[in-house]
Order: structure tokens, then sequence, then C-alpha cells
């Protein structure tokens, strides 16, 4: 049994993300089979691109259904990027569509007088204490690419938060569901060790 | 607040790096890998390759730099250099690149940077711009196939009509300044960031310190790329962050 399952739904590169937690002595592998999927200790949920297309792939699928009942059962789940904007209700982008809502709250594009996309290092303010911030410094750097960002409804789920044109929600953890709007497998070592982290809660 | 980048850039030919470069302590100097570590561990902020591979199988020898980049270097990388369909940049991006660059094959056939969004996202295509001042100081003028050939198209025009059609970011080089080491084009660089409302990338004419902040500063460039300055070591990627933040410019 793998213990940790990058989900394979036909959108962009995972290979960097099972590099990066290899780099970490962390058991993981990229699968879109059913049987792994289901079995794994924990999941990660990647996402590129636009967010209707990622959820379009998803359900057909049918790991929508899985990622949900997965997280229900209390599997450790990490949302990166639209990874993490698929865990809220909804998103704005293209009119708008509906995520997996296991979080509340919804996905908003950048103002307008801002250059859109956000696109590289950013600090992470830690609102709060949590697992996935074991050993990283408050106010670190990751890496991101993005033109929209989640809203969550109940602002406690924003455990970390990074500025830009607002202060938005760069990760969000709600008991064993969690997401981060950056890349960490692009974050060097700050990105690492918070997907060691994952991997140790 | 958003950091500003510095991305050193590599010429790869067969897979192999062919500027010369004074990292004394590597042991295969020769080895994109080796040589992309290197700059991850002195700071920098992403890195491009530019591969200017000839042969026949390039995409293969490519694909296999990427790959080998991908399991090694935990920042984002850029590859560019003769990618003229969306097959060959699904065969880059599957390999493990995060973005990839377009130039000639984007001018001569401008679809493939929407079709190229639309299939992996604007946030992985970067259109370079290669572009020189006109004659009486008409604007400057844009460059295909390594700034041999005037395409007859305004740069200012040419980045717009790039973000119209989905691109994430521009890289932009002077081909006035490319190789002089007396500074960005500020007055260029300018001009296409006021333009356009994606990332610009300066490139071309980086010798000092003073010139990263000038370009990033005065220019409103999102990140600054050089190549033989820090090839040559004359300049490490930590003189340059350490001068910009003393000036209060956010680096990471």
């Amino acid at each position: 049994m793998s213990h940790v399952a990058i989900i394979d739904y036909g959108v962009g590169n995972l290979r960097s993300v099972e590099k990066a937690f290899a780099a970490m002595g962390c058991d993981a592998v990229v699968s879109g089979d059913d049987g792994v999927l289901q079995s794994a200790e924990r999941l990660v949920l990647p996402g590129v691109g636009a967010f209707a297309s990622c959820m379009t792939a998803l359900r057909a699928r049918g790991f929508d259904s899985l990622v949900r009942e997965r997280a229900a059962a209390g599997t450790p789940l990490l949302g990166i990027c639209v990874g993490m904007q698929m865990l809220f209700e909804v998103s704005d982008e293209f009119g708008t569509t509906d995520g997996l809502g296991l979080l509340r709250g919804r996905v908003r594009r950048f103002a307008n007088d801002l250059v859109v996309p956000q696109v590289g290092w950013n600090r992470i303010r830690q609102r709060r204490q949590h697992g996935l911030f074991a050993g990283v410094e408050d106010g670190a750097f990751c890496y991101f690419v993005h033109s929209y960002y989640c809203e969550p409804e109940n602002t406690d789920l924003m455990v970390g938060e990074t500025e830009y044109g607002v202060k938005y929600a760069s990760v969000v953890a709600n008991k064993n569901i969690c997401g981060v709007q950056f890349h960490p497998e692009k974050s060097q070592h700050v990105g690492l060790q918070m997907l060691k982290n994952f991997c140790a809660r | 607040m958003l950091a500003k980048r510095i991305i050193p850039c590599l010429d790869v030919d067969n897979g192999r790096v062919v500027k010369g470069i004074r990292f004394v302590s590597l042991t295969d100097a020769g080895d994109p890998v080796e040589q992309g570590k290197r700059y991850d561990a002195e700071g920098a902020d992403e890195l491009t390759f530019l591969d200017i591979t000839a042969s026949s199988d390039k995409r293969e020898i490519v694909a296999e730099l990427v790959r080998r980049v991908a399991d090694e270097v935990f920042i984002p990388f850029t590859v560019g250099g003769g990618l003229r369909s969306v097959e060959d940049i699904r065969a880059i991006l599957r390999a493990g690149a995060d973005k990839i660059t377009l130039n000639t094959a984007a001018i001569e056939n401008p679809g493939l940077i929407s079709d190229c969004a639309e299939t992996f996202g604007s946030q992985c295509i970067v259109v370079a711009i290669d572009a020189r001042t006109r004659p009486g100081k008409d604007g400057w003028e844009v460059f295909t196939h390594g700034g041999r050939q005037a395409v007859g198209m305004d740069a200012l025009e040419w980045a717009l009509r790039a973000q119209e059609l989905g691109a994430g970011e521009i890289l932009l080089t002077s081909m006035d300044r490319d190789g002089t080491r007396d500074g960005y084009d500020i007055e260029l660089t300018r001009a296409v960031v006021d333009q356009v409302r994606i990332p610009v990338i300066a490139s071309g004419g980086a010798g000092r310190v003073e010139h990263f902040y000038e370009a990033l500063v005065d220019g409103g460039a999102s990140a600054v790329l050089a190549a033989s300055l820090f090839h040559f070591g004359e300049l490490s990627i930590k003189d340059v962050r350490s001068y910009l933040r003393s000036r209060g410019v956010e680096v990471r």
C-alpha cells in the first residue's frame, strides 16, 4: 500500500510533486488507479490551469466522489494550487463553476489593477500554529502562480496568509483537509518541509 | 509582498551547457543539472534553459534534459528554443518543465499561443520578444530567428497581442543591449510593462548590480534575467540579491 497517492486525472505534470515527496523520504506515487487511490493513506489533489477543466477532468474519472468519500472518512487530503481551490464550493473563473464543496467558501479573481497572474515568491504569514508549519519560519517565501484565490467562509480555516493586493488564504486547513495555493514542490526547502509535514500528520 | 525575481539563463546544446561557466567545484560543468543545482543553491528564483540543439532528434534530447533537471531542482524552470507545436510543448511539460517560451513560432503562428494557453494554461506560456530600437527612435521592432530577421511588427503591439492570446508572461530582450553590459533598456522595459498586465521579465544588458535595480524599479519589470554575467562569475546571484535588498527591493 502506498503511503501518499498523488491523484492523476490527466491534468498537469505531477512528476515534480512525486519527486519532491521522494526527496523528503516520503513514499509517494502518482496514480489514476482506483484501487491505489482507495487504499492510500494520504491523498494529494494537484491542479493547474483552469478550474473548470480540472473539475471536468476529475469528474470524468469519478474521482470527485472518491475524494469526497475518502475525505469524509478522515483520510488526510492536501490540495495544491488549483487542487486547493477545488476543495471549495464554487469558483468565479469563467462564470461560476462548482468545486468539491469540502470547504465552505468561494474562489475569486485578483483585482484588475494588479499584475495577474501573480507569478513568483511571496511570504506565508502563519496566522496560527499548524502541523504543516513544523520547522517552517513565519514569513517564509513560497512560489506562486495563480490568478484566483480562495476565500473561506470561516476565516479560522485560513492558517496561512499571503498579501497580493488583498490578504488571502495561502494555506487552509480543517481537520484532515488542507490546501496550499503555492507550489510546495517548487518552493525549495520550505515547500519540501511542508510536504514532509503533511506525511507526518 | 511579491518578491522580484532573479533568473539565470543557460544555453544548452544536445543536453549540455555550452556557454562557459566558472563553477570550478562542479564535477561536470557542462551538465545542466549540476549548474541548475548550483544556481538553486545560490538563491536563483527560477532557471531558464535556452535550447539551441539543431539535430533532428532534438525533442527527445530536450525531454531527457528536462527529466533530469526535474529530478534534482526544486525551483521553477523554463525551457525555450525552437518549440514549434502543441506536441513539442506537451513533451517538454510532461517531462517536467514548468513553463516554456515561444518566440519565432508564435510570430509565424500566433494561434499557437492560444492553443497552448487553452491546452496547458496561461501560467506556463512565456512569450519571448526580441526587440531592437527602430531607426529614428521610432519605437521597437520585433526580430525572430535569434535576432536575424525583422518581422515588421512593433514590440508594444506584439506584447499586447500576446497577452490577449493567452501568454502568462513576457520575456523581453533588448537586442540593442544584449551582450553590451551597459544595462537593461529601461525605456523599452517601461513601455512594455505599461502596455500589458502580465509579468514582464527584462533581459539583455546586465553588467552591474545597479542595472538590476533599474530594470525592476525604473523599468517596473517583475523579474530580471541574465546569462553571461552569472556564468563568468563576475556577479553572483547573492550579490544582486543583497544589493537589491539594501535598496529596499523585496527579494526572497
